[in-house]
């Protein structure tokens, strides 16, 4: 039977692997084509870039980036920041990327999302949803790295981008990102039940239960996490093998 | 001289399957292509493809690449088949009610809605991710562990009406078929280029594959 995928997220920015608490500072865990080509001989399922880069003058870094790592590795690969037409949904695939995440441009232009999953497939479209509770049970969808309220209701707004085409929801708490405390487990529920395509749980794994329950309880169908592999607490094949432990299908 | 042959038909991105062809045949001249005469003259041919069945099928029918690619099969030149390559092999698919290139009989059909597994969780459409794969006897498994996982990603599977020509088949809840070949053609659902070791094996045995 189908896996379920575990994917090591790599913040990029200036050509380095970073990672942020809550969406700020920022901390160095090394070269991103050095750091993949790690997790993919540990047995990472795919990997994920974000192009945190501000600066749309430093944006040609990650194609170089991309380039290099679709070179030595032969697993999915998804790339998302700054996507915001579907000319760089294109950029993105022909440097080497599988999936391009969308996540701001599709709340600011949702058409974006089935223009893009129209030309390429649904298959390489990932919407990427940032979400904070606002009330028990609710959540808002929020943009521009955790800025901006959208007054959306994440759990309507993962099923509007299912029907515009979207093939795959990359879901992340902004509550339980970085805190390492694990998955808004609510959350992944809410969304995963409420949908057809594959949710990815994403914020706030801070051990390797962590993942074992977004998969058990939250009902995600991959997990991402990217401190707890990129400062060496813990390797992809381990959270696997705990996995495997407690009865979830892994790819070993 | 071309030795392999990507055909292109605007169709997805071909380059990741290019990197990987490459990879297992560093030696050899291998081109992606949408002109006739390039795909004819190749000594081996890999038809890849993403997206959905009509676009494709209007795609590789505007640029005249249904004769190529059956005049292809027809030599007898190994021919590998990946994702929306296998799909479009068959006479018709259910995306879409396309009409297909029919080289292959047989039909191409969604997976139901509300599938769940025996513990009753969810399964999701597209089928997304690593599932086993149990395989026959063929030169293009050689050196694959029975059960080895490959990457997928589809809505849609084959139900070939010859089952001789079933290869491989993979449990989404129930068995589908992810791989058939007859002759000199060998065509899988899941993507080699994408599937880590075993399907880089599975690309180094086909361009090593000398069918009779």
């Amino acid at each position: 039977m189908l896996a379920k995928r575990i994917i090591p997220c790599m913040d990029v920015t200036a050509g380095r692997v970073v990672k942020g608490v809550s969406f700020v500072e920022l901390r160095d865990a090394g070269d991103p084509v050095e750091i993949a080509k790690r997790y993919d001989e540990q047995g990472a399922d795919e990997l994920t870039f974000l192009d945190i880069t501000a600066s749309s003058d430093d944006r040609s870094i990650i194609f170089h980036i991309i380039e290099k790592v679709a070179e030595q590795v032969f697993i999915p690969l998804t790339v998302g920041g700054g996507v915001r037409e579907v000319q760089d949904v294109r950029n993105l695939l022909n440097a080497g990327a599988d999936k391009v995440s969308i996540n701001t441009s599709a709340v600011v232009n949702p058409q974006l999302v089935a223009d893009a999953a129209g030309r390429y497939g649904s298959q390489c479209i990932v919407v990427a949803i940032d979400a904070k509770q606002v009330a028990p049970n609710k959540w808002e969808v929020f943009t521009h790295g955790g800025r901006k309220a959208t007054g959306l209701d994440a759990v309507e707004w993962a099923i509007k981008m299912q029907a515009l085409g979207a093939g795959e929801i990359l879901l992340t708490s902004m509550d339980q990102d970085g805190q390492k405390k694990g998955f808004d487990l609510a959350l992944t529920r809410a969304v995963t039940d409420a949908l057809e395509i594959p949710v990815i749980a994403s914020g706030g794994v801070g051990n390797l239960q962590h993942l074992a329950d977004g998969v058990t309880q939250g009902g995600a169908d991959a997990v991402l996490a990217a401190s707890i592999f990129h400062f060496g607490e813990y390797t992809v094949q381990q959270a696997k093998q705990h996995m495997a432990q407690q009865g979830i299908e892994v790819r070993l | 001289m071309v030795d392999i042959a990507i055909v292109d038909y605007g169709m997805g991105n071909l380059r990741s399957v290019y990197q990987a062809v490459r990879k297992v045949a560093p030696g050899a001249n291998v081109v992606v292509s949408g002109e006739a005469d390039v795909i004819a003259s190749a000594k081996r041919v890999v038809f890849p493809g993403q997206g959905a069945a009509p676009d494709c099928m209007r795609e590789i029918r505007e640029r005249g690449l249904d004769k190529v690619i059956a005049a292809a099969v027809a030599a007898g030149k190994p021919f590998l088949g990946i994702c929306m390559g296998l799909q479009v092999l068959f006479e018709h698919s259910e995306e879409g009610d396309t009409p297909c290139l029919g080289v292959i009989s047989g039909q191409v059909t969604r997976f139901a809605h509300s599938l769940r597994d025996a513990q009753g969780n969810k399964l999701k459409v597209p089928h997304m991710g690593w599932n086993g794969v149990h395989h026959a006897e063929h030169p293009l498994w050689d050196g694959i562990e029975q059960d080895a996982r490959f990457y997928y990603v589809h809505s849609y599977y084959v139900q070939p009406s010859d089952k001789d020509i079933v290869q491989g088949t993979s449990d989404y809840p129930q068995p589908f078929v992810c791989a058939v070949s007859r002759g000199n053609l060998f065509a899988v659902q899941f993507h080699p280029e994408k599937s880590a070791a075993a399907g880089l094996k599975l690309l180094e045995n086909f361009v090593n594959w000398n069918p009779v």
